[in-house]
């Protein structure tokens, strides 16, 4: 049995004689280390309430969610929100986000976010390719240590809500994520799927991931539910959810499941664009779903006070 | 000194699968591909190379059957009675399917070397690689370890909106770069009509599969509508291909197979 590429025993227990990975294992550092832990700590003591947009499968609207959500807990004023796109190798934020083109600023006090409003900002590896035909082509190693640097280097100030954008799958920046994460007050994860099983799937493992790693699941929320079409108002499956879909998955499984949100060529028109579906489409039922999703967000998190910083 | 076992050695053509994105409809166009070139009456493996989220296994309802070793390595799960699909997978590992794959680069690129080197293929007229999204650890090894059996080259899945031409922009930077030729995109999701009305709405934008192939000088191998009955098919393992050439996704899927084949015939002489 294989311990685990992140335990103490990783590449020394019996069950890695022969692993092909038993030397990276014995060799590789598998989290911050104390000072680095600290230097986290320091950075991220402001954030009262960090969620996780997680997905085993890719395209199921991640990025969309968090940029909705982000849009949507910003709605008041007060808040002081902050959006963080670790995906290295598809960063879709800055688009979503009308934000294409910016970079980013250094100051004394470290990276700048760029702000889309005054009290919403955003960070992302898409700030730090100069064009759109850039590829970041790196291995594993190479993307925990940005991770690492956006959470340790970027000025986040005082946050309400810190909320991280992911790529899809159970790799490399998941469990960087996690483990620098660890120094802040890590609310849980909101899970995105759609209702087909071959979504489904993939997101058992990622909640099975979230339990291995002990993150609080929010919920799940199954996106590309349904389509009303704009004539004649009948409505179709387009992506069946052949064994329940994710109401079905979360009764089973024991997990919050937080709503739908139907398909609406609104959301794919405000992404391209850049600008937020609940500004652009106030009425459309995408909208509707995606407020009431994001207030029981709110909610949870409201029940989950930040907890006090701990002591070295 | 240790004897080269070449398991690639009966195969004629290898065709990767990728996007910079997910969710595009990779595993799909890889599944399709393999059922049009086997109504074709050619021989054709998969080879998925998606560790985290493997899609292929379902989409042919072999998800339960295990995986057996021969002299020559692993053999490969057969599709149907034929043995004219064949496939490979870590689904098949999996004791429990519902376990994520936490694995870190390293410990994936040495499962994919052994999927490219130890999997006894043997003579196969296509070898479709199915990728996950992305530009990492998995396409780096995967394209590396495929080099010396000279691949075809790569299709390129994309939906039409920006948010996914965008990313499959950089895998064309990536292509590039690990000197993959590119066979063509594919624009997947592109529009969909209502069955009741006919009217047609296009949910994930429009066009820009089209564009980003115009503008990057490669083949447009053509756009494939959204279709209920493709999701179905590909929920309950069916042949498409077989079962539902009147669909709307039908046209567009034959059309891309014919222009691989087309593509390998002109390699071939």
């Amino acid at each position: 049995e294989c311990p685990g590429t992140s335990s103490a025993q990783a590449g020394r227990a019996a069950a890695c004689q022969g692993c092909p990975n038993q030397r990276l294992c014995a060799t590789g550092a598998v989290g911050p280390d104390p000072a680095e832990a600290a230097e986290l700590r320091t950075r991220l003591r402001g954030v009262k309430h960090a969620v996780l947009v997680l997905s085993g499968k890719g395209g199921v609207g991640k990025s969309t969610f968090s940029a909705c959500l982000a849009h949507g807990l910003a709605a008041d004023e007060d808040k002081q929100v902050a959006l963080l796109d670790i995906d290295i190798c598809g960063p879709s934020i800055p688009k979503m986000m009308g934000l294409e083109g910016e970079q980013v600023h250094q100051s004394g006090s470290g990276w700048s976010p760029v702000y889309v409003e005054e009290n919403l900002g955003v960070m992302s590896v898409g700030f730090l390719l100069g064009s759109p035909d850039d590829a970041v082509i790196w291995r594993g190693p190479k993307k925990n240590g940005l991770i690492k640097q956006f959470l340790r280097d970027v000025d986040w100030g005082e946050l309400d809500y810190l909320v991280v954008d992911t790529p899809p799958g159970t790799s490399d920046e998941h469990l960087a994520l996690v483990q620098y994460l660890s120094a802040a007050h890590v609310d849980g994860a909101i899970i995105i799927t759609t209702p087909q099983e071959v979504s489904l799937q993939d997101v058992r493992k990622e909640i099975n991931f979230c339990r291995k790693v002990k993150l609080p699941i929010i919920g799940v929320v199954e996106n590309m539910s349904g389509f009303v079409c704009p004539k004649c108002q009948n409505e179709s499956q387009i992506f069946p959810p052949t064994t329940g879909g994710a109401e079905k998955m979360c009764q089973n499984l024991n997990v919050s499941f937080l709503g739908k949100v139907p398909l609406d060529p609104q959301i794919g028109k405000s992404c391209d664009k850049g600008q937020s579906l609940l500004s652009e489409a106030p009425d459309s039922p995408a909208t509707l779903s995606y407020k009431n999703i994001i207030q029981r967000i709110q909610e949870y998190c409201d029940q989950h006070h930040s907890q006090e910083e701990k002591i070295i | 000194l240790l004897t080269e076992r070449n398991n690639l050695a009966g195969v004629q053509h290898i065709v990767l699968v990728l996007s910079g994105k997910g969710g595009v409809g990779k595993s799909t166009i890889s599944t399709e591909l393999a059922l049009s070139l086997r109504h074709s009456g050619k021989k054709v493996g998969i080879l998925d190379v998606d560790l985290c989220g493997p899609s292929i296994p379902r989409m042919f309802s072999v998800q339960d059957n295990a995986v057996h070793q021969c002299n020559s390595g692993w053999v490969p799960v057969f599709a149907d009675q034929d043995k004219s699909i064949s496939l490979m997978s870590i689904g098949f590992l999996l004791e429990k399917p519902d376990d994520a794959v936490v694995w870190r680069g390293p410990k994936k690129n040495a499962l994919i070397k052994q999927f490219i080197a130890d999997v006894a293929w043997g003579d196969l007229d296509f070898l479709i690689v199915d990728t996950p999204p992305g530009t990492s650890d998995e396409h780096i090894s995967t394209v590396e370890a495929l080099r010396p059996y000279k691949p075809l080259g790569a299709i390129l899945v994309t939906t039409p909106q920006a948010v996914s031409v965008g990313d499959v922009r950089r895998e064309l930077t990536f292509c590039k770069k690990m000197g993959l030729r590119v066979l063509g995109i594919v624009e997947n999701m592109s529009g969909f009509v209502c069955p009741h009305c006919s009217e047609c709405t296009n949910i994930f934008s429009k066009g820009g599969g089209e564009e980003l192939a115009k503008h990057a000088g490669v083949p447009f191998l053509g756009s494939v509508p959204l279709d209920p009955q493709l999701g179905q098919s590909l929920e309950e393992g069916r042949d498409f291909i077989q079962e539902f050439p009147k669909s709307a996704a039908f046209p567009a899927l034959a059309r891309i197979a014919q222009q691989i084949l087309d593509e390998a015939s002109r390699q071939s002489s």
